[in-house]
């Protein structure tokens, strides 16, 4: 039990890891056909170039630790998400090929191309990483022995569509931040000129947003209503958001950044306030179905076998993904070895 | 057609076609460190350019194996959820190995081996390729010991009862080194450095054959054709480990191998041939007493075959029987090649013998098809089960994921794969007619057979 809800956090912090990470190069996809020029994509794919990869790792390591420490959710999330999960593998497969291939070819035909579809699958990935989370809290249809019996159609309900949304924007402005860290000159005041123009945007969708499950997602406020001190949590995300705009006005692009990842951050620990116990909520039966951290979870040694190799690799795995960062760090500069 | 057979037939789709990339980054990554590591010692030149140009076809086959990868990774929870119920406390534990210490390696520091030639010292650099290669290596031990869990249990107790059923953990040593496991890690991975060993070779002679990147071309095909023989030589004791392993842990996949119908002595090894499976025989050239002599190392000790196996535990024997022996005949190919390229560089004629040459180019090939049929072999060897002796393959697949939506994801993944599969062709072949960025003569130059350690300081040719 307590391993499990061990387990629980290094999921919600690998999910977090996850977001805040490729979330950022997820913006730039986004924002790559915002762009013309060849010159100023090549410079956006080289933005992300040495780091994507890596970025992306996390969301494999998310599927691994589901997989290993709460089987059943992976089980019944994958094969009843079936046809979300194909679009999003669609979309993944894609983009990883359309970065390594994009500059491989002087032709504008193929360079513009791949850049669709880079952009196209970046947005998709984004809307349908919001829509899974969405679903997440409004619960799918689980039956007594924990399996999906919705239609895909279920998943475009209207509250998943407009987390969908609201996570768009969320990552095309931590994209945006990120590129202007990355960028100099005329290209970083344009980029400068979306940022301002994306938080403005984000921070009505997030208005919208909170309001909406205020209003249509009591379960999500229960446990405010139970212990007020949780309000907290909301303080700080809005403090966070609120910050980002406050430091990006002031050239501090990095404090910007590092705020809109805290912002990531709380909207997670919200999110997971919201929905705990539960990993999958099911409307047929919230109390009895809903798959949870305690009915889902593996034996206790796998989960402590699983413990002791988190131990061991993640600081590992942070050191050198650090190490990787500060030796990238600065500019981007185009070299002949770039994309 | 039913949905299990559906996911089984995307399983091995996706499976087969991500199994293209993995090997290769795996064999190019044992020669970048090769490269690099005479790089580091001699600061020639030559080798920076020849391991710079290994490393961009290195990001090539690692992006699709990354792409192709994060399928496989969706494949068990989509296709197969009743499987990762029943095993997600043994498999995913592998897994999550897997991406901790595998995955992130390789990623994090593909990055500084790509982009970080100017950022970085040479050491941190070649210490980058090192911690790649270790990395890719890394990522087949741990799917590889998930696999051979599936094929030869251990370490576990089974808990509850029918569709609640599930393996746990009870032994974290036990299942990780379960009977198969080192046997067909190693036999996997010569696998890989073969896979990428050809390659190296092949573009190499395709280099003698235009009369281009010669220097270059020299050096790559000396250091080439030393570890494919390494490599085949170990491979042949690893293959006798691992197959005397299947006979002893699963007889059902081993009798299907050989096509053994009758439990008796002198035990005969077909080289080819033809199941008839009317008259439970194989036709074809056989050595009496081989097999039983390679098992047991005794001619006269009994093989078990399919009369001690009830006919509902057999798997298909035709196909795992082919696959098998293609597999092997894929060896004798590669050896052939190697022995004969060996000849005519001994001879100093390798350069200018065409049909060697385009054996090598070939060769490329070889290494590819015994990675997929053995596997093959492994895969539909082990059916009806999907866990050998507990679990049945159509146990396993997801209850409420309809044929209709296998067959279109099936087609998606035909269609992407297809594109992909054309698109990575097209790429390999840019850049190995590009070749290693270095300015040398072209044209007729007799090559130079010397220790690679000390040519062309200065250039000199002779």
């Amino acid at each position: 039990m307590t391993l499990a809800l061990l387990w629980y956090f290094v999921i919600g912090l690998c999910v977090v890891f996850y977001v805040v990470l490729d979330g950022f190069d997820l913006g730039v996809g986004i924002l790559h056909f915002f762009t013309r020029k060849d010159e100023e994509r090549r410079v956006f794919l080289n933005a992300i170039g040495p780091v994507w990869d890596g970025n992306e790792v996390w969301l494999v390591i998310v599927g691994g630790a589901l997989f290993a420490g709460f089987p059943e959710v992976y089980a019944t999330l994958f094969s009843g998400f079936y046809n979300l999960c194909m679009i999003l593998l669609a979309g993944l497969i894609f983009r990883a090929v359309a970065i390594e291939f994009r500059s491989k070819r002087e032709s504008m035909g193929w360079r513009f191309t791949w850049d669709a579809i880079f952009s196209a699958s970046s947005l998709i990935i984004a809307f349908g990483i919001g829509l899974s989370m969405g679903n997440l809290i409004e619960g799918v249809p689980l039956n007594e022995n924990k399996d999906f019996t919705g239609t895909f159609a279920l998943f475009f309900r209207p509250y998943p569509i407009l987390v969908g949304l609201f996570t768009v924007s969320l990552l095309t402005m931590h994209g945006a931040i990120y590129l202007a860290m990355k960028t100099e000159n005329a290209l970083q005041q344009r980029i400068r000129k979306w940022a301002k123009r994306a938080i403005a945007v984000f921070i009505c969708m997030y208005l919208i947003t909170t309001v909406t499950t205020w209003l249509i997602m009591p379960h999500m406020m229960q446990k405010i209503k139970e212990d007020p001190y949780l309000m907290i949590l909301g303080i700080l995300t809005l403090l966070a958001i609120l910050n980002v705009p406050r430091e990006f006005k002031k050239n501090r692009d990095g404090w910007a950044f590092i705020f809109s990842s805290g912002a990531i951050f709380f909207l997670f620990c919200l999110f997971g306030m919201g929905t705990f116990p539960n990993l999958v909520r099911s409307t047929i039966n919230p109390e009895n179905y809903s798959l949870t951290f305690y009915n889902s979870a593996a034996s206790p040694l796998t989960l402590r076998v699983l413990l002791i190799i988190v131990l061991i690799g993640v600081p590992l795995v942070l050191a050198y993904g650090t190490m990787v960062y500060r030796i990238f760090r600065g500019k981007v500069k185009i070299e002949h070895t770039s994309y | 057609m039913d949905v299990v057979f559906l996911s089984r037939i995307q399983f091995a789709l996706t499976s087969a076609f991500h199994y293209i990339y993995p090997p290769m980054s795996i064999g190019i990554g044992l020669m970048l460190v090769i490269f690099e590591g005479v790089y580091m010692k001699t600061k020639l030149p030559l080798y920076k350019e020849i391991t710079k140009f290994w490393v961009k076809i290195f990001a090539l086959t690692f992006a699709l194996g990354v792409a192709t990868g994060i399928v496989q990774l969706f494949g068990f929870g989509t296709n197969w959820s009743r499987y990762s119920r029943f095993v997600g406390d043994v498999f995913g534990s592998a897994l999550g190995a897997e991406g901790i210490f595998a995955f992130f390696l390789e990623a994090g520091f593909l990055g500084i081996m790509l982009f970080g030639w100017e950022r970085v010292s040479p050491r941190l650099h070649y210490v980058s390729t090192i911690l790649v290669c270790l990395g890719a290596h890394f990522s087949a031990v741990w799917i590889t010991i998930a696999n051979s869990w599936m094929q030869t249990p251990a370490g576990f107790k089974i808990v509850g009862e029918g569709a609640q059923a599930r393996a746990v953990v009870t032994d974290f040593w036990a299942m990780l080194f379960n009977p198969s496991s080192i046997d067909r890690l190693v036999h996997v991975t010569l696998g890989c450095w073969l896979a990428g060993i050809f390659l190296v070779l092949s573009v190499t002679a395709y280099y003698y054959l235009k009369k281009q990147h010669l220097e270059s071309a020299n050096h790559m095909m000396k250091m080439g054709l030393i570890a494919a023989a390494i490599s085949l030589v170990l491979q042949l004791i690893s293959a006798d480990i691992t197959a005397r392993g299947v006979a002893f842990n699963q007889p059902s996949k081993f009798a299907a191998m050989e096509g053994v119908y009758k439990t008796q002595g002198n035990a005969s090894l077909s080289i080819i041939g033809w199941v008839d499976q009317k008259n439970e025989e194989v036709k074809g050239l056989k050595i009496p007493g081989l097999l039983s002599y390679l098992v047991y190392r005794d001619v006269q000790k009994p093989v078990i075959g399919f009369d001690q196996i009830p006919v509902e535990n057999r798997p298909p024997v035709q196909v795992v029987f082919q696959t098998y022996h293609l597999m092997i005949a894929m060896w004798g190919l590669m050896a052939f090649v190697t022995l004969a390229a060996f000849f005519y560089w001994k001879r100093k004629k390798l350069h200018r013998t065409k049909w060697v040459l385009w054996c090598l180019i070939v060769s490329v090939l070889f290494p590819q098809i015994a990675n997929q049929v053995g596997w093959m072999t492994a895969e539909i060897g082990r059916q009806p089960w999907i866990v050998y002796n507990i679990l049945r393959t159509s146990d396993g697949a997801s209850p409420r994921v309809s044929a209709q939506q296998v067959s279109l994801s099936i087609t998606m993944f035909l269609v992407i794969y297809a594109l992909l599969f054309v698109l990575f062709i097209f790429l390999l072949d840019k850049k190995i007619k590009h070749g290693p960025d270095l300015v040398e003569p072209q044209g007729e130059i007799v090559p130079v057979y010397r220790n690679p350690f000390k040519v062309s300081q200065g250039g000199k040719h002779e």
